[in-house]
């Protein structure tokens, strides 16, 4: 354990410096993330414009959400995608060769490769988006409701990460799919809103196929303290399972991988 | 190059760009279904819309039909009026690869175009289905009548997808100037995303940032022919929104040509 600990301490190190050699990229990942926060803010105004209540959720309230969503967009923007989008292009050089030789589990090596630090930029709007929207609504989140939310956090990227893994053992199969990672970030875009604001069919893709209502609306109730808590554990308990399953897929295709070349 | 032997360079090239689209038809699909963000927007808005319709500044009430008619057309303009031109410069500078076609007695420009063009007929196939589906939800009442009204649209389309097409030339010539322009294409794409009306008709927006929008070209990319189709827009009101359209056209059109020109001889083909 402690080795692994180690290991991802020297993988962080190797990013730090990548990250530092690239300042520039702080100032310009600022500015692409206050636009691309400015696209989640910007609908939300228009709709609240002429109305105080969309299907129970305040103005405020969905800003919950939506922070949310940013700050899961920054999660999976400098901590999951960078690593993974790397394994897809290796795959198909058949360079994985000297990951896999590695005396260290493959997934783990994988996901800790590369992590984008200056995405650290869309935490700040995401925490700004909190401020604001708690300072309208004129309270602060309880202790219970910060701590529920935390751990959901945690389930939350647990989910992001395994439909990731799912998505990259898709690549030991079919041989180009670095573009199913867009896709896959398109689809994501959606739980910027509330999930009971959909209706419908597309409600239910949402909460059961790809869980987004776990990933945004979860946390934000959680965190506006009215989650029930038999949603809570069904979420860390569907958490705990899609990671399982997604351990298992991954395991099954590093199988299935007959180095391309060399 | 002449251009007589551009023009007889065309059919070949479009050729050519037709094949590959089709080769790879299933990144392109992909490609494709990662623009489900009208989509997205049309579940949020028609949800909204079911409350209680959406009164907009200029009086217009949007309910559901209206947003449904809107983002569907959204959907086909955004892959019509598309390009990737920027991505393809900047590997082909960063690789070298830009030497192969400054060897070519075309004009490099010319082909990153046909290239473009060429993927229509397959992104068109694509949107039938999209096409059938909005005519099904709205009926075929909402079809435009009248051949003023089509032309508007066919010229503000021309017009949007070349606005796209410039912009990403600019863009991607400025990878000779900096290495890699392609976080540059990022802030564009997302200052696109915000002002084009991609997310919410423009018609919506506060009344200070529409008159804003007006000057930017992004409104010009989406808005414009989606408004024109969707009958939002007057074709005889949408003649001064035409006039700066084409405006920015000539405007990116020149500085794309002055961007290339200088950018070029920095150009310094490692690799290739």
């Amino acid at each position: 354990m402690s080795r692994y600990l180690r290991l991802l301490l020297v993988q962080l190190r190797a990013s730090a410096l990548l990250a530092v050699q690239y300042r520039s990229d702080f100032f310009i990942d600022g500015v692409i993330s206050l636009f691309w926060t400015a696209t989640a803010i910007v609908p939300l105004l228009v709709v609240f414009q002429d109305r105080a209540l969309l299907q129970d959720w305040s103005m405020a309230e969905a800003m919950v959400v939506t922070g949310w969503f940013v700050f899961l967009n920054a999660i999976l923007e400098g901590g999951i995608n960078p690593g993974l989008q790397a394994v897809v292009e290796q795959i198909r050089k058949g360079t994985l060769d000297f990951v896999l030789l590695k005396p260290a589990d493959s997934q783990f090596l994988v996901s800790t490769s590369r992590f984008q630090l200056w995405r650290v930029s869309n935490l700040l709007a995401a925490a700004a988006i909190f401020i604001f929207a708690f300072h309208r609504m004129g309270r602060l989140p309880s202790l219970g409701g910060i701590l529920a939310s935390a751990l959901l956090l945690v389930a939350a990227t647990a989910v992001l990460y395994s439909l990731w893994i799912l998505t990259v053992s898709a690549a030991f199969f079919v041989v180009k799919v670095d573009n199913l990672t867009y896709l896959f970030g398109s689809i994501f875009d959606a739980a910027r809103w509330p999930a009971t604001v959909f209706r419908g069919v597309v409600r239910f893709v949402f909460t059961f196929v790809i869980p987004l209502a776990l990933m945004t609306t979860y946390p934000a109730e959680a965190l506006l303290g009215r989650l029930e808590a038999s949603k809570l554990l069904f979420s860390l308990l569907g958490a705990a399972a899609f990671t399982a399953l997604a351990r298992w897929v991954w395991m099954r295709s590093i199988a299935h991988y007959t180095s391309a070349s060399s | 190059m002449s251009l007589k032997g551009t023009v007889r360079a065309m059919p070949t090239l479009l050729r050519v760009g037709f094949s590959e689209a089709v080769a790879y038809r299933a990144e392109m699909l992909i490609w494709v279904l990662s623009t489900t963000m009208p989509f997205v927007m049309l579940a949020l808005w028609s949800s909204v819309a079911h409350e209680q319709p959406v009164l907009a500044e200029s009086g217009r009430r949007f309910g559901e039909a209206e947003f449904t008619a809107y983002f569907l057309t959204t959907f086909v303009v955004r892959q019509l009026a598309s390009s990737w031109a920027a991505w393809e410069m900047n590997y082909e500078v960063r690789t070298g690869a830009l030497s192969m076609r400054l060897l070519r007695p075309l004009h490099p420009l010319v082909a990153y175009g046909a290239e473009n063009i060429a993927a229509l007929p397959m992104r068109i196939a694509v949107c039938l289905p999209v096409v059938a589906l909005s005519l099904w939800a709205v009926g075929t009442s909402a079809v435009p009548r009248g051949g003023l009204r089509w032309l508007a649209f066919l010229a503000a389309l021309l017009g949007a997808w070349l606005i796209t097409f410039l912009a990403n030339v600019c863009i991607g010539c400025l990878s000779l100037f900096m290495q890699s322009s392609v976080k540059v294409m990022e802030v564009w794409l997302a200052a696109y995303f915000v002002f084009s009306g991609y997310l919410i008709p423009i018609e919506l927006f506060p009344g200070w940032l529409r008159q804003a929008v007006d000057f930017l070209p992004w409104r010009y990319q989406i808005g414009l022919p989606v408004e024109l189709l969707s009958s939002m827009q007057e074709p005889a009101g949408a003649l001064p929104l035409l006039g700066v359209q084409w405006a920015y056209v000539l405007g990116l059109g020149l500085l794309a040509q002055l961007l290339w020109r200088k950018g070029l001889s920095r150009f310094a083909a490692y690799g290739g």
